[in-house]
């Protein structure tokens, strides 16, 4: 179908002005800005405890004991979560027996939606790794773990592996060449939902999740 | 279109902003504290200033070939099975909308933030139409309770402190215990809206960036309404004006970063969420269709103009309007416009006519701290003393909407008889000698002094002008 709408407004901004402006944007600036190596993990810390993020760490494989932990510890009694991933296998296995139940996320939303929204007290989720200079989780969400995994329930439980924190946003961008591969959806979370639509005073907990607690596997000493 | 009760009043509803004390003091209280936590966050000039330059370079180069990105866009939009529309009018957009949504049978709709959606009047639009529209966005959910527009384009209900919302909830919301603390405030909010994401049949958003390479929408947020509103809902309808294109992912990064600090100085907010497409196969959840509106509105009208182009490298940041003394002042509301403040001031003539609203062109004292503060480098105050330029012309063809409307017959030939003076020395040393001699004599209490000396004391000319005292000192002239 035709779109007049589309030809009439295309064709005003060809007849516009486009003076082309000297000189390529220089990203120099953007480079800088990297943070090395060995300090991404705290400065990444730093950045997101400064907006409520928690975090609790562990070494190498134990990580699911943490878990398991904190929720006794929290009053945490079901955990949704995405079976078919290698971390999902590992929470299986020592929150079986438990007095942490798992809701696996493995219908439609269309099923799920109840369940999601009022039935469970957290979601975990991996994540692709993470961002230093200003703090922030990376997240792709897949047929395994959906989208709305770390959004919905009150808490998020995010798995970070410490050796993929990017130095910056511009940088994890390049170094994966996202650019080739964005996937249905992408995203960035630096810590809980929060609001400062009140007087400038910030609240936490709006809309999506209250807490964000990180489990930060760090390699064995 | 709405109902438009009179035409917009510069001067009488800025009159009255400045008669409100607890507004001016809600204002000046929030603009102070943005202003000190934005500088804070660019403490480091050389920083600052280079991330500029990428930043107004990225956007002028867009804007440069602005429909080429715009195709691309449109093709990598759908090859990811999001369904894309195009809009000449807020009217064409609206019906683009509900079109969408009565394909559905949507009755029930959640909003994330979006200008384009204030400028389209959506939804009193769908209100008319039926459909139940719900701002989800904490400080756009008050304002929509007390039926009001937004009076700052990040921070919609600014105007109104705790004690004003703590009134209104009590009112607007069924259940909602009486208190001014902002937690038990926003958990009241929280418990309605959890069950409007719940309930809804669609979500609309607008957009921050729309990336051609990748056909990728950038929304960013701090609440996760707009991933609420976007992901809940089985269809997702995006809106965006043409403008908001971005050529390459890689100039995403730069862009946001300037937006997050410029606008609330965070380093990086809660949520920034791309979206690549509805749902996949396999997928468990995400909307099953994905709609983006490219809405044009005047903008290609702003395009045609070299200089005026500027204003369309906006990010929407707020900044300029967090440093303008006037727009402290007088808050949002007063301008009776979608966008208050500079950019307003560019944007509302530029759309609305510079005639119909020249008095926005003169709520400037051109200080220049827009221009300074703005993270694209969109030179403010020049583009409204152009605009002013445009407004009082004598004719001739411009792209400028109501050029020459607004030219004041005694204004201009005020302007004549100024050039004309100071054009002819003999004539010059006349009105000065008039001028120091006679000028006392002058009442101050007729128009058009009266202007200003309602409100300051008259000037007195002094009793011998300048170039008489440097004569006497013998400086010679230049």
């Amino acid at each position: 179908m035709p779109d007049g709408a589309r030809e009439r407004i295309l064709a005003r901004l060809e007849s516009g002005a486009s003076t082309e402006p000297a000189g390529e944007p220089d990203f120099a600036v953007m480079a800088r800005r990297a943070v090395r190596p060995e300090e991404r993990y705290a400065s990444l810390r730093r950045a997101m405890e400064a907006v409520h993020a928690e975090f609790l760490e562990a070494n190498g494989d134990d990580w699911p004991g943490r878990v398991r932990a904190f929720a006794e510890a929290e009053g945490i009694r079901s955990i949704a979560y995405g079976p078919g991933t290698d971390a999902a296998g590992r929470l299986e296995s020592v929150l079986r027996g438990s007095a942490v139940r798992l809701v696996p996320y493995d219908r439609p939303i269309e099923e799920m939606k109840r369940t999601l929204f009022d039935d469970v007290d957290a979601g975990f989720t991996t994540t692709r790794g993470g961002i230093a200079d200003t703090g922030g989780l990376i997240l792709w969400p897949t047929p395994e773990e959906p989208r709305l995994l770390s959004l919905v329930p009150p808490v998020h439980l995010a798995l970070l592996d410490v050796a993929r924190i990017h130095g910056s946003l511009w940088q994890a961008m390049r170094d994966e060449g996202w650019a080739g591969r964005m996937p249905p959806n992408a995203l960035l979370v630096s810590g809980p939902s929060k609001t400062a639509d009140i007087e400038q005073t910030l609240a936490y907990g709006v809309h999506g999740p209250k807490r964000l607690v990180v489990i930060a596997v760090v390699p064995r000493a | 279109m709405s109902a438009e009760p009179r035409p917009a009043d510069f001067r009488r509803a800025s009159t009255a902003a400045l008669a409100d004390g607890p507004l001016r003091a809600n204002f000046r209280r929030a603009m102070d504290g943005l202003m000190a936590k934005r500088a804070a966050r660019f403490a480091d000039p050389v920083e600052w200033r280079d991330l500029r330059a990428l930043g107004a370079a990225i956007r002028a180069r867009t804007l440069a070939r602005l429909p080429e990105h715009l195709v691309r866009l449109e093709a990598r939009c759908r090859e990811n099975g999001i369904s894309v529309r195009w809009a000449e009018t807020t009217e064409e957009a609206n019906a683009i909308v509900l079109e969408i949504l009565r394909r559905h049978g949507a009755t029930r709709v959640v909003k994330g933030k979006s200008m384009v959606s204030e400028e389209m009047h959506l939804n009193d639009f769908l209100e008319r139409h039926g459909i139940e529209s719900l701002e989800s966005d904490l400080g756009e959910y008050i304002i929509q309770l007390d039926g009001e527009t937004p009076s700052h384009i990040i921070m919609p209900a600014i105007h109104k402190n705790r004690g004003q919302i703590a009134k209104l909830f009590g009112r607007k919301i069924r259940d909602a215990v009486y208190t001014e603390d902002v937690d038990a405030l926003t958990a009241i909010a929280r418990r309605v809206l959890r069950r409007k994401f719940f309930e809804a049949d669609a979500g609309i958003s607008g957009v921050n960036f729309a990336v051609a390479e990748t056909g990728t929408l950038c929304l960013v947020e701090n609440e996760g309404n707009g991933r609420m509103s976007t992901h809940v809902p089985p269809v997702h309808i995006a809106l965006m004006g043409v403008e908001k294109v971005v050529p390459r992912l890689e100039d995403v990064p730069p862009l946001y970063s300037l937006l997050t600090r410029s606008a609330t100085a965070q380093p990086i907010t809660t949520y920034f969420n791309m979206i690549g497409g509805p749902r996949g196969p396999g997928e468990k959840d995400g909307p099953r269709e994905v709609h983006l509106v490219i809405l044009d509105n005047g903008r290609s009208r702003m395009h045609a103009d070299r200089a005026l182009q500027a204003t369309l490298r906006c990010i929407r940041c707020g900044a300029c309007m967090n440093h303008c003394p006037v727009y402290t002042r007088i808050g949002g509301h007063a301008y009776e416009a979608v966008y208050p403040g500079p950019i307003g001031q560019l944007v509302t003539p530029q759309t609305e006519g510079v005639d119909r609203r020249a008095d926005l062109l003169e709520a400037s004292s051109l200080c220049g701290a827009c221009g300074e503060v703005c993270p694209v480098g969109i030179p403010i105050p020049e583009l409204i003393v152009r605009l002013r330029t445009e407004a009082a012309a004598p004719g001739g063809a411009s792209a400028v909407l109501g050029r020459g409307g607004a030219r004041h017959r005694v204004e201009s030939l005020a302007w004549r008889v100024w050039s004309t003076v100071l054009s002819r020395p003999r004539l010059y040393r006349a009105a000065a000698l008039a001028a120091t001699r006679l000028g006392r004599l002058v009442p101050a209490g007729f128009p058009p002094l009266s202007a200003w000396t309602r409100f300051r004391s008259a000037p007195r000319p002094a009793r011998r002008s300048l170039h008489e005292l440097a004569d006497d000192e013998r400086i010679p002239d230049a």
